[in-house]
C-alpha cells in the first residue's frame, strides 16, 4: 500500500514557487475549453484528462475529432507526440525502485508520468528515503492529475466566456515555462547541448516528417549530446 | 456519451500509457549510476526540447492563429525577464500570456 506520509509529502510539494502549478492549470483549462468547443460533454472532457493526463496528445485528439480522423491515425499520431514519456520514465524511474515495492504499483504510478510532476520528482528525490520514494513520487503524481483534472473542468464551464485573444494567452503559458525549465537545467555540456541540440533537430526534422520530428530529433540531438558530453567529462 | 468520443479517448489513452509501460519495463534493468541511465536522461531533455520548438515553431491549436513572428517576440521577452529574474518562474509565465493575448487582441 502507500505510504500515507511520504505520499502527502508529495502531494503538498507543488506548492513551491517554482512549482509548475500555474502552468498545468492555464493550459488544461484551455484544453477544458477546447473540449466544451468541438462538442465534448464534461464527463468526456474530465475522463480524457484523468486517462490520457499528456497535454500534446490531448490537443492532437481534439484536433483529430475535429477532422475526423481514424481510430488508427489518432493513435500512431498520439503515440509518436507522446513517445517522449518513454525517455523520460527511464530516466526516473529507476531513482525510485526499491526492493520493498510490489511491482504492480510502479506498472499504475507511471501514469503519472508527465513533464510536471517528473521536473518536481527529479528535483526532490534526493531528499527522500529510497524506500519511500514510489509513495512521495504517487503523490507528486495524484497532486498534478488533480490540478489538470480541475483546470480541465473549469475550462470547460468558463469556455463560452474565454475570447480567442484569452485562450491564445492561456496556450502560451505551457511552452514558455518548459522553455524556461529547461534553461534553468543548462548546467552541464551535456544537458546544454540536449536541450539546444533538441530544439535545432526538432525543427530541422519537422521538414522530413511533421509526425517523427520529436522523435528522431530528440533521438539524434540526445545521443550527440551524450557523446559530446561523456568525452568532455560532463 | 458518443461512442466515437469515447473512443478516440479510450485510444488516446492507450497510446500515452504504452511508452510510460514500455518505459517501467526497461528502467528495471537500469541502474542510475550507469551510462545507459545518463543517456536516457539526455534523450528525455532533448525530446522535450525538440517537442517545445514545435509548439513555438509549427503550433497547432490555438496558437496557430498568432504569426511566428509575434510568438517568438513572446518567447523570446519572457526568456528574458526569466534570466533577470535570477529564474523565477512566475513572472514569465503570468507575462507570456498577458502579452501575446494583448499583442494577438492589438495587431
Amino acid at each position: 500500500m502507500v505510504k500515507i506520509k511520504y505520499f502527502l509529502k508529495g502531494f503538498i510539494s507543488i506548492k513551491g514557487a517554482d512549482s509548475p502549478a500555474i502552468a498545468l492549470f492555464a493550459s488544461f483549462v484551455a484544453i477544458g475549453a477546447l473540449f466544451k468547443n468541438i462538442g465534448l460533454n464534461i464527463q468526456e472532457s474530465i475522463f480524457s484528462t484523468l486517462l490520457t493526463y499528456a497535454l500534446p496528445g490531448s490537443l492532437i485528439m481534439a484536433e483529430s475529432l475535429i477532422v475526423g480522423a481514424s481510430l488508427l491515425n489518432i493513435f500512431l499520431a498520439v503515440w509518436l507526440v507522446n513517445a517522449r514519456l518513454y525517455p523520460m520514465t527511464i530516466s526516473l524511474f529507476p531513482l525510485l525502485t526499491h526492493k520493498s515495492q510490489p511491482r504492480l504499483k510502479y506498472y499504475l504510478a507511471c501514469h503519472f508520468i508527465a513533464v510536471s510532476a517528473w521536473l518536481i520528482m527529479k528535483k526532490n528525490y534526493k531528499s527522500v528515503e529510497r524506500k519511500y520514494r514510489l509513495d512521495f513520487w504517487i503523490g507528486v503524481g495524484a497532486a498534478n492529475l488533480l490540478v489538470a483534472v480541475s483546470a480541465t473542468a473549469f475550462g470547460f464551464f468558463i469556455a463560452e466566456y474565454l475570447n480567442k485573444d484569452m485562450t491564445i494567452g492561456l496556450a502560451i503559458v505551457n511552452p514558455v515555462y518548459f522553455i524556461c525549465v529547461m534553461v534553468g537545467a543548462m548546467k552541464t555540456i551535456q544537458m546544454s547541448l540536449a536541450v539546444i541540440l533538441g530544439s535545432l533537430f526538432g525543427i530541422v526534422f519537422y521538414f522530413v516528417s511533421p509526425e517523427w520530428c520529436i522523435l528522431l530529433g530528440g533521438f539524434t540531438a540526445g545521443t550527440f549530446a551524450f557523446f559530446i558530453g561523456e568525452s568532455n567529462g560532463t | 456519451m458518443a461512442l466515437n468520443i469515447v473512443l478516440a479517448i479510450l485510444v488516446t489513452s492507450l497510446a500515452t500509457y504504452i511508452s510510460r509501460f514500455l518505459g517501467v519495463i526497461t528502467s528495471k534493468k537500469i541502474k542510475e549510476t550507469s551510462k545507459i541511465f545518463r543517456w536516457f536522461n539526455c534523450l528525455a531533455y532533448s525530446t522535450l526540447s525538440a517537442l517545445l520548438a514545435r509548439i513555438i515553431i509549427f503550433p497547432a491549436g490555438a496558437l496557430a492563429e498568432v504569426d511566428y513572428l509575434t510568438r517568438f517576440i513572446v518567447v523570446f521577452i519572457c526568456l528574458m525577464m526569466f534570466l533577470i529574474s535570477k529564474k523565477n518562474f512566475v513572472y514569465p509565465t503570468v507575462l507570456s500570456a498577458l502579452l501575446l493575448a494583448f499583442l494577438s487582441s492589438n495587431f
